[in-house]
């Protein structure tokens, strides 16, 4: 009894204080605080983004790391690293992860392969935010006719076969000088304008429903009443409320992004080679299969990729929705 | 016996010029069918012509059952909505039509409190930042720190603490918000404030400090207030004039102490004697007046009088002819071809009304 009435008395005051501290600033947990604290207790969600923390730093300082390993660069073909029937060999000291048909490193490939990767899907998934969160904002807002036009225009796109369309594109803008005078060619910036095509509907879709119920709080019609422009309302009072399910939503596309690169690599519209990405190796390595190690490594690093970038849209989307238990 | 219209046409030659005089006000909302090609199959008659003038620094109640156009009303007269038709007079000067500059000129003089303590205030803004928006959007007090001392002198005249300027709406209670939403109502000195049920949301205690801070604002400022509201006796105690709403229309405005003493139109009555009243001898003493049935449609309201449907003391001629609004003795003006006699208010009503 006594030891429990010290300790209350030693805990009382501390308590008190962290509730109102007298004569000072009270100290308030913003939304992104309590969204942070969240955030942290998720342990999965933690691991998965210090990975791509890590993955991010591995992909800009690609040329010093590989330097620092000691393998010989993505893009120098060595016969020398080939076994005598000319055929890639695995793993060695020299090379780590073995080296590919030309005697190019596979480590290092994979490490610049990150590049290509996160570039891509970086780029395009903010464009298709960008385009998705103007779009949906205007269609929830404006509704009546201008909603239909858009919603629509959603649909259509989301109905769309992409992949096909890539593969036209390619197929037919890959010879000579491309396709509208040059203006198409297969390649890093033609990958991302479709990715990003594709893509922003599923941002403009949720924006737009988000957008529908939030125009109807009375908070909006206050600003309204204050004289608030639709423009300052959809930016001052409507843009703030969206930024938890856009970056829910945001999250949850960029590993999608992170495959239809490799995919499109894959079948040959993405990256040209000789610059190494995921999808265009392992589309290389399936001509290969006694060469386990062509495969396994620029997979192995696509699925970590993927299913980090998931793993963190979950953990993201369970700290920001008020609903589950705090830590 | 003279209607409304004659009575504020001879008081518009006094000096005694109301700040509000709305004339035959309607906001019918259209019913469509069709997604791209909408047709119009009906109307709404939400606001069904109603006429009315406000006072400076009075204050009119408005009241009615749900549905029947009060906070439709509201919006129309802060111009949230577009009325259909009719004029609404502010300071003389017709603001139904108004739009763009003309119309942000008005937001400065006539401001809005609403109901809902917990949806009306931003949850990802602060409380500082929520009640300065008044200023950001009129380029008011630019100077470095104006904004935000003159927002901390409104929380402390509304009864916040000034310290907690950087919080969230989140954080504070059901009362706190509303006086939140009272600050920034009052942030530009309007002249005029309607208050869309500003009380209903909040426990009964809370209920007194909320209209009491609110009657001391309206003295302070020289507020003309328009009040919301179905709790019968909060507007008692906070009007001078009380305006009975039925189905888009205006069926009785008279002065608080002649509504509640002697309630002319039965559809007042009905709505008084569904008072509770919290003492068991008296309320078994009285026969409560019940209405049959459901308010009818708004979309598909019954002929001429709008009441006849529900009315004790209908006739043919009120589904035929629709009653005008007339004085009725005692600065009443009611509705109604057969208004309530004294001793059917005695009978039926007065027990409530009377304390």
């Amino acid at each position: 009894m006594s030891v429990g009435a010290a300790e209350s008395a030693l805990v009382e005051p501390e308590a008190v204080e962290s509730v109102e501290l007298v004569g000072g600033e009270i100290v308030a947990r913003s939304p992104w605080q309590m969204f942070w604290l969240r955030f942290r207790a998720d342990r999965v969600a933690m691991v998965s983004a210090i990975f791509i923390v890590l993955l991010i730093l591995v992909a800009v300082f690609a040329q010093p790391i590989v330097s620092l390993i000691g393998v010989t660069g993505p893009n120098q073909p060595n016969t020398g690293a080939l076994n005598a029937f000319g055929q890639p060999t695995g793993p060695s000291a020299a090379h780590p992860f073995g080296v590919d048909e030309l005697g190019r490193d596979i480590l290092a490939r994979t490490i610049y392969g990150a590049q290509v990767s996160l570039e891509v899907a970086f780029i395009a998934t903010g464009a298709a935010v960008l385009i998705g969160v103007v779009i949906g904002t205007t269609a929830g807002y404006f509704r009546g006719w201008v909603d239909t036009v858009l919603a629509r225009l959603m649909d259509v796109v989301l109905a769309f076969p992409i992949l096909l369309l890539a593969i036209g594109l390619a197929s037919a803008c890959s010879l000579g000088h491309g396709c509208l005078g040059g203006l198409i060619t297969p390649g890093r910036v033609t990958l991302i304008v479709v990715i990003a095509l594709s893509s922003w509907p599923y941002i403009g879709r949720i924006v737009r429903g988000q957008t529908l119920s939030i125009r109807e709080k009375e908070f909006v019609e206050a600003a309204r009443s204050l004289g608030a422009s639709n423009t300052r309302i959809i930016r001052r009072e409507i843009l703030p409320n969206l930024v938890a399910p856009i970056i829910v939503y945001a999250s949850l596309v960029l590993p999608t992004n992170v495959l239809y690169e490799a995919a499109l690599s894959f079948l040959g519209v993405g990256v040209q080679p000789p610059t190494a990405s995921w999808g265009q190796m392992i589309a290389s390595a399936s001509s290969y299969t006694s060469a386990w190690w062509y495969m396994v490594f620029p997979g192995v690093a696509l699925m970590l990729t993927v299913l980090a970038f998931n793993l963190v849209g979950d953990g993201l989307q369970d700290a920001l929705n008020p609903k589950t238990g705090r830590p | 016996m003279t209607t409304l219209d004659e009575r504020v046409d001879a008081a518009r030659f006094t000096t005694d010029e109301p700040l509000i005089r709305v004339r035959n006000l309607v906001k019918h909302f259209p019913i469509t069918r069709g997604i791209i090609f909408q047709r119009k199959i009906g109307a709404v008659q939400a606001v069904d012509g109603i006429s009315f003038d406000v006072k400076r620094g009075e204050t009119l109640g408005l009241v009615g059952e749900t549905g029947c156009g009060k906070s439709t009303t509201a919006r129309l007269l802060v111009r949230l909505l577009d009325p259909t038709g009719g004029e609404i007079l502010f300071e003389g000067e017709d603001i139904a039509k108004r739009k763009g500059d003309g119309l942000r000129a008005l937001h400065r003089e006539a401001q809005m409190i609403f109901q809902d303590p917990y949806s009306s205030l931003n949850p990802r803004k602060t409380v500082g930042s929520i009640i300065a928006e008044p200023f950001a959007i009129h380029g008011m007090l630019k100077e470095k720190g104006a904004r935000k001392q003159r927002v901390q002198e409104l929380m402390d005249r509304v009864g916040l603490n000034p310290e907690h300027y950087n919080r969230y709406p989140h954080e504070f209670s059901g009362g706190q918000r509303q006086r939140i939403g009272v600050a920034r109502a009052i942030a530009l000195e309007p002249k005029l404030l309607v208050a869309d049920e500003p009380v209903s949301a909040l426990d009964v205690s809370i209920q007194a400090q909320v209209l009491n801070l609110l009657r001391g604002l309206q003295r302070e400022l020289n507020l003309t207030l328009i009040f919301i509201a179905h709790d019968l006796s909060v507007v008692r105690h906070m009007c001078d004039r009380v305006a009975v709403m039925y189905l888009g229309k205006i069926v009785e405005i008279s002065p608080a102490d002649s509504l509640y003493g002697f309630p002319r139109h039965p559809y007042t009555g009905a709505l008084l004697s569904a008072v509770p009243v919290p003492n068991p001898t008296a309320s078994h003493r009285r026969s409560r007046q019940l209405l049959s049935g459901d308010v009818p449609s708004p979309a598909n309201p019954p002929s001429a009088c709008r009441f006849h449907t529900r009315c004790p003391k209908a006739q043919e001629v009120c589904s035929v002819e629709e009653p005008t609004l007339e004085e009725k003795g005692g600065g009443s003006i009611a509705a109604c071809h057969f208004p309530l006699s004294r001793d059917e208010v005695r009978r039926e009503v007065e027990v409530t009304a009377g304390e």
